[in-house]
Parts: C-alpha cells; structure tokens; sequence
C-alpha cells in the first residue's frame, strides 16, 4: 500500500505540472484584458501603460517559468519564514504571485477566505451526508413507500432548481417575510461569545439550507441504489437465516457493504468544499473562494485564476489518490501492491 | 460683512446639513453601506474602478471636488484658484493651490505641499502603472513654494487647469507612508494600498479584498463634531438586485450603489416601505456607434481602417438619419432604465450649459419619415424585403457587451429597424473581451468588426474638453497604433479637429460651451453616432439615513461625513 502511495504521488508530479501549463495556455490564450473593466474614462496610452506594469510585455514562457517559481519556490518559502519567524534568502525581494487587481499577494487572498467558505461550503457538505445517509437506507430499506417517494421528489427538486432560484427563494420567504435570519453573510464577524456564536449560526442557516439540498440530493441517491444491490445479496439472506435480528443485519452487514462506494463519492466531493460555491456564495454574500474565482475570471485576473485552479487541481488528484486508497481499506478485497 | 461672507461660503464649501449639526462625532452610531462589487483596493491611483475610488473617498480627499450640482468646491484647498484671484497665472500656464491651515493626516501628522507633490510624482512615475494619469497630462513640474503653497506649471496654456487633485479619483497620499511605494514597487506595497492614511472622515481597521472593509470615525478629522457615524462597514458581493433587496426589502444595508435593476423589479422593491431609491444624471450616454469604414472580413487586415475604404452604405446620410429616427427611445429609457435614464439626442447631455437642443428631431420616433428618407435616397424594398441600392443591401451587424439590458435594447433596435427594410444581426461579447485590449481578439470595440456598436461613455467632471477630444481624427484606433485610440466611428473631419485646436486654447466658459455645443452637433448631424439613453446613477437609501446627497459628478461618498441616522 505504501509503495502504492508513493509511486501514485510521485507520478501526480508531472501530470500537475503540465495541468499548471494547460491553464497557463488557456488563460493566456483567451481574449480578456485586465484592463477591459476600467472605466473608459482611463485612455488607451493609459492602459497599455498599466499592462505593462503588471508584465505583460514579457514573452508567455517567461511569464509561465515567473509564476512556476513564484509559486513553487517562493509561496513555500514564505510560508516557512511565517511559521518560523525568520527570513531565509533574503525574503525582503521575494516576489510573490501577486493579483492584478488587489495587487497582494495570491496565496493571502485565499487564506483569508478560507475559513467563511470551510464554515459554509464544509457545513453544508456534513449536513448534507448526515441527512443523506438516513434518507438512502430507509427509502432503500422501504423501496415504493410513501418515505421513498417523498425522498425521491426532494432529490429531483434538489437535483434540478438551481441555487440561484432555491437561494433568492429563501431569502424571500426567510429573510424578507418572516425576517428569521440574515440574507447577507458577515464575514468580519468574531465568534467569541455565545451571542456571536447564535448570530453565525443563524447567517449560516439559509446558504447551509441551499448547498445542502444539492448534496442530499446526490448522495443519498447514490445510497440508496448501493443499498438495494446489496439488500438482495445471498449474504443478507444468510445472515437472515443465522436468525439475526432486522437491525443487525441492516446497520451492520448491509450498511457497511453499501458504504464503501458512498465513501469513494464523498471524498471525490471533498475538493469541491475548498472550491466554494460560486453561486451560493454570490446570492448570500459569503465571499469565499467561489465568488474570489468569478471576481478573478471577471476581473481577467490571471494569476490569481492560475493559482486557484492550480490549487483545485492538487486537491482533486489528492482527493482521488485518498478515495482510492480509502477504497482498499474498506474492502479487504482490494490490494494495490 | 466680508468676514460673515467668507465663513458663510466656507460652510457651503463643507456642505453642513443643518440637522447634523447639531449631533457630535459618532453620535450615530454604526453605518452600512453595500457595493455588489466589492472594493478590490483603497489606493485610486491603481485602481480606476468606481467602487475602489468610492471607498477611498471614504479615506482620502482631494484638493478640491464637485458637489451634487457639479460646481466646484474647495476641499482640502482654502480656495479655487482663478485669474481672477491670481492663482491661475494670466498666461495660464500654471495654477497654485494652496492648503487649508492646520490640516492633519488621521495619524496626527500634518499636511503639507510636500505630500501634494509626492502624490504627483507617484503618478507620474513610467513605470508605476497609474491609471489616473490622464489627469497628470501637459503638467512639467510640480513644486512647493511653502509649507502650504502648491503649483503645477503645464507644457503650454491649459484654459482647464482643474484636472490633478481635482474630484475623487484624484486624492492626496501621504509621502510617509508611500515613500517606498513609488514606480515598480507600486503594486507591491499592499498594506499601505489596503489602508492608505488619510484627511478623510475614516479610517481604515480592517481591509479585506473584494469582500469587506470596516472603518472607524477618524480622531483627526477636521470637524470636531463629524463623522456622525462612529464606524462602518463596507460589504461587496452579490448583484444589483440582491444589493437594492438589502435596503428596500430587509433593512440590512443602509446604503446601496449602482442598482442597475430591471425598473419594475425596483419599484416592487421599493414598496417594501424600508428605504427609497434615488437618482442623478451625469454625462454618460448609451449610443450607437456608426462604423464610417468598411468592415467586410475580405479586407483582412485592412478591415475597419481608412485604408479598407469607406463603408459601403453607413456613410449615406440619409440611411443613418433613417437609423436614428426609427428609434423609440423613450421605449428604451422605459423597458431598460426606468429612474437611471431618459431620452437623448446629444452625446454631451451635461452640464446644462454645453447641452444643444439643435438635434432633439430623434426624441420623437417616425417609421413612416424614416422610410421616406430612404425611399427618397434611392433604397427600395429588394425582393426579401431589404431595402438595396446598387447590388448594396442594407445588412446590418450589430454589437455590444453581454448585458440583459443592452440584449433588450438590441432586440426592440432590430425590430424598429427591420419596419424600415434594415436587416440586423445582433451579436453580443463578454465586457471583459469588447473593452479589453487584447490585440488578438477580433471582438474589441476599438478594432470594431461590425457596423454598429452600442456601449456607454463619459466624461469625469463637468469638463468635456479631453472627451470632445476622442473624434479628432489622429484618435482613430488603427494596426499602426495598436488600435488605441477612442475614436470607434473613425470619424475624421478637419473642421472637427480645428474647434478640438480652438478649445485648447480658449478659457472663458461661455466661448467654451459655445464651441462644444457646435462639436456636439457636428458629430450629430454627421452621424458619427447615435445617442439613445442619457443614463444616471441609481442607488438607494434607508429612511433613517440622511444627508445623502447623490453626486455623479464626483464620488458617491462625496459628503459621508455629514451623513447622520434620523432619530
């Protein structure tokens, strides 16, 4: 399993790398301008003026081989002096991938976005499973009963309305009618205290509400097909016939055997908590890293795109390599080596 | 008398409300403001963005700035420099400013000509990227005569001297801070760019990019008795309709900018009885641009140049008179822009005394005039329908950025148009791509592969010189200067460029006007372009917070620190 590990992770080397380069080319390639959202009172001598500035005069493969070293060898470096409190290589002129917009520094921009989109995104993610797993066993357990079709409508709903309709929705009906929670999230609010805490509680509420729909909608699916293919196994016969009980036989030896695909799509889904919502996150104000994203896309903000779905991308192939070897774990079947 | 007169023309200058008055300093308590563009940096010199320069406004001030009705008022200056009181030399060559008395930065430091001076040399810099450095422009030298005193001497006579430090976009930043920020270490200096120092009523405590910035009463300021507004928070994200929801309907937000909302969404909204919408007219007009140069993609690299030759049937006349008058655009105002826009037939719509009325024959629309234009230009009904004149159909491309409001428009255009025998093809691009200047893509607004092209534009201040100036004929966007430049009609006429000549070099106001009406009406009556919608600002407001004078001339934020909560 170990070897399997490292040789996995060894060969994620060069296909991250030329990922990086794929995204490189296509923000590169594609006709937006940083300049392009300034207001057309700046003249065009103006502009040029400030693409060069930002170094865009350079050749593309300059520009690719700067960010390559800004990212991998100057965001660690940085990082370490944090921690340690030092300042090794002389870390005054170590230039970091810096936005065209903001003009700070890449990496900060996402640090500071972390937590309001781990909070929201993250929550929803483990609302959505714990209300999920529940929902897929019974309605697989009572196939065709009314439990199965209601579960089985909140699913479409869930599967098919868009979070900017279900989003505006609640908003409507809890924010502006009733006036029960906030339809704007705050995200220079301090939990330090009960009151804080109730307050966060309570702006998370709507946009925890909107994301999980959509991932009670797919997993529990996803369970409750697992659970029926199992449910009809010889092996759920037997254990019937050992004169288990009901219970027994369902939580232990049906749900277990049913998790292990569940387990896969769940991990699968992890790197899209740390992508945020770019919808949701938009509706609710949440500004996380979903709405940094379309703020940079908008913006033609290239290294701070570059560098979020570079980021993405590490963790996707991260996420694959945990659910695979998560798979082996599970199933005493599956060995790699 | 005099002395009652001065201190009587000073409080007008501060803009005193006479209610908030009477409350001290942080008496009102905590103050929410909404952009559903969030604030990217506080530093206008890096940023031309409306959002960026209105948060800044919070924090640095000018020299001088416009108020609500456009006039000029001295801000951090004791007064506007003129001939008149010897501050703008008789040649006008140079202006000198000079700075209030006792002025403090927020961190207790004083204010001095040294930081004027820094601040331009900051823009100036060729390397730093600043993109307000089209107010800089003609300016050889700015020094400090003393503590206070300030002059800025032009290349040649400039009868307009009020371009640097005049209005948000163009503040004073302390040299202390942003010594080390000058030229390629500009963009580096984040912390000073997230939280300048200022004169402002606010000082920044906590910055957060493209998310929120919390502000708190600055100690310092001038006004003993303002901010009434003890802190803020200035919250972006979200859309325009989200943001004016925010004040109409919840009353989360007290104050929230831009609302470009479909206009019977807002009136619904605007019943939920928690806060009001408000709007004001500057100069920027949604028009038609007229392409005067062939666009056929067989030209290659020619297409859209003098050289490509003229355009095959948008330099008729007759067709673009038709054009115009088959538009309903008080239809348009309507269906699009509700409270934020109006009819027009002028490209300087403001202010009122450039404004010419010789053009106002388009306010009305007439289908059936327009046809018999046409008719009688020698373009008859083809058997499609089409009106054609010598093998010559007129096929219409029709381009602008992708926007609900401007796809609408194009909509209502292409059918008025089709009423008229005109055959059009819409086709919207990306804003990021039409007003970006990428020299590879072919769907710029400056390379202009289309006909007709639809966007707004307009002028900053109240001072269209520099603006009248994008149709002289060096200005055409061409391979051979990078297609920079702002004439998109490629609009050339020497008359044209002899009044741009004749109005850099005249300085009373009236002369001027006069001569901007004549140029405003030549493009008309040429039919460079089209006007449609003189567009304005819509924002709204809580009924509890007053004081809030919405100024298009200048910042929104123009006047926060008289802003106050009704009890």
């Amino acid at each position: 399993m170990l070897n399997y590990t490292i040789r996995r992770l060894l060969f994620a080397i060069p296909v991250l790398l030329f990922i990086s380069f794929i995204i490189f080319l296509i923000l590169d390639l594609a006709p937006s301008d940083p300049t392009g959202n300034l207001p057309l009172t700046i003249p065009p001598e103006v502009r040029e003026k400030i693409r060069q500035s930002l170094g865009l005069g350079e050749p593309m493969y300059w520009r690719y081989l700067m960010w390559c070293k800004q990212f991998f060898i100057n965001e660690p470096l940085n990082i370490w002096d944090q921690w340690m409190g030092t300042c090794s290589f002389n870390c005054e002129d170590r230039l970091r991938v810096v936005s065209y917009v903001t003009r700070s520094p890449v990496v900060d921009l996402i640090v500071e976005r972390l937590p309001q989109t781990l909070w929201v995104v993250g929550m929803s993610y483990v609302v959505g499973i714990l209300i999920a797993i529940p929902i897929g066993v019974i309605s697989a357990y009572r196939q065709y009963s009314w439990f199965d079709q209601a579960g089985t409508f909140v699913s479409m709903v869930g599967f098919s309305v868009p979070p900017f309709f279900s989003g505006v929705l609640v908003i409507v009906i809890f924010s502006v009618q009733l006036g029960w929670f906030p339809s704007i999230y705050d995200t220079t609010l301090k939990v330090v205290d009960w009151d804080t805490f109730v307050l966060q509680l309570k702006q998370m509420v709507l946009p925890v509400m909107v994301l999980a729909l959509q991932t009670t909608a797919q997993i529990s699916r996803f369970m409750r097909a697992s659970m029926l293919d199992n449910l009809n196994m010889d092996y759920v016969r037997t254990a019937r016939a050992k004169g288990m009980k009901e219970r027994t036989v369902l939580l232990v030896h049906v749900l277990r055997n049913s998790l292990i695909p569940v387990v896969t799509v769940i991990a699968l889904g992890v790197p899209s908590v740390f992508g945020g919502a770019i919808i949701t996150e938009q509706v609710f104000k949440v500004n996380g890293i979903g709405q940094l994203l379309i703020i940079g896309i908008q913006g033609g903000d290239a290294p701070l795109v570059q560098t979020l779905t570079f980021i993405f991308a590490v963790l996707i192939v991260l996420a694959n390599l945990i659910a695979d070897i998560l798979y082996g774990i599970l199933d005493p079947r599956i060995r790699y080596d | 008398m005099k002395l009652k007169a001065t201190l009587l023309g000073a409080a007008a200058a501060l803009a005193l409300a006479p209610m908030a008055a009477q409350a001290g300093r942080g008496d009102s308590g905590h103050l929410n403001i909404l952009y559903w563009q969030a604030a990217s940096i506080l530093n206008p010199y890096l940023s031309g963005g409306n959002k960026d320069i209105d948060a800044s406004a919070l924090v640095l001030e000018p020299l001088a700035r416009y108020d609500e009705n456009g006039n000029m008022v001295p801000w951090l200056a004791e007064s506007i420099p003129t001939v008149e009181n010897g501050g703008v030399s008789e040649d006008l060559t140079s202006i000198t400013w000079r700075l209030k008395e006792g002025l403090i930065w927020s961190d207790g430091t004083p204010v001095t000509s040294a930081d004027v001076v820094f601040t331009a040399n900051y823009c100036m810099d060729e390397s730093g990227g600043c993109q307000q450095l089209a107010g800089f422009a003609d300016i050889s030298n700015v020094e400090a005569l003393d503590e206070r005193t300030i002059k800025i001497t032009f290349d040649k006579p400039k009868p307009f001297p009020y371009s640097a430090f005049v209005g948000s976009t163009m503040p004073i930043l302390q040299q202390a801070q942003f010594k080390d920020c000058v030229g390629t270490n500009a963009p580096n200096c984040t912390e000073q760019n997230f939280g300048p120092i200022g004169t402002g009523p606010f000082v920044v405590d906590e910055f957060k990019a493209n998310d929120t910035i919390s502000m708190s009463a600055n100690p310092n300021y001038r006004d003993a008795d303002k901010p009434s507004f003890a802190s803020l928070t200035f919250k972006g994200g979200g859309d325009a309709a989200s943001a004016a929801r925010a004040v109409l309907e919840t009353g989360e937000f007290d104050y929230a900018w831009n609302l470009q909302v479909d206009p019977t969404v807002l009136a619904e909204m605007a019943k939920g009885g928690k806060g009001e919408v408000i709007s004001a007219f500057g100069t920027a007009v949604e028009r038609l641009m007229v392409n005067m140069t062939n666009p056929d993609p067989a030209l290659g690299e020619k297409r859209s140049t003098l050289e490509g030759g003229p355009h095959p049937f948008l330099t008729d006349p007759a067709v673009r008179r038709a054009l115009s008058l088959a538009i309903d655009r008080a239809l348009l105002a309507e269906v699009g822009y509700g409270a934020a826009g109006k009819p027009t037939c002028n490209v300087v719509p403001a202010p009122a005394i450039y404004v010419s009325t010789a053009n106002d024959e388009c306010l009305v629309q007439d289908i059936a005039k327009a046809n018999q234009i046409l008719d009688e230009a020698g373009w008859m009904p083809g058997p499609d329908g089409i009106r054609q004149k010598d093998g010559v159909r007129l096929s219409i491309l029709y381009q602008t950025s992708t926007n609900a409001v401007r796809q609408d428009t194009q909509a209502l255009v292409k059918d008025w148009w089709s009423q008229i025998g005109v055959e059009t093809e819409l086709k919207n691009i990306d804003a990021a791509v039409f007003f970006g200047g990428d020299q590879s893509s072919p769907d710029t607004f400056q390379k202009f592969y289309a006909d007709i092209e639809m966007y707004t534009n307009l002028f900053d201040g109240t001072d269209p010189e520099a603006y009248m100036g994008s149709w002289k004929c060096s200005e055409i966007p061409s391979p051979e200067n990078n297609w920079l430049g702002n004439n998109m009609p490629r609009y050339c006429n020497s008359e044209y460029d002899a009044l741009v000549e004749k109005l850099a070099v005249t300085a009373a106001l009236e002369e001027r006007a006069a001569i901007v009406k004549q140029m405003n009406d030549m493009l008309m009556q040429d039919g460079a372009m089209i006007p449609l919608i003189h567009r304005g600002s819509v924002s709204a407001r809580a009924n509890s917070l007053q004081g809030v004078k919405l100024n298009v001339w200048d910042s929104q934020m123009w006047n926060v620190a008289d802003w106050s909560r009704a009890e």
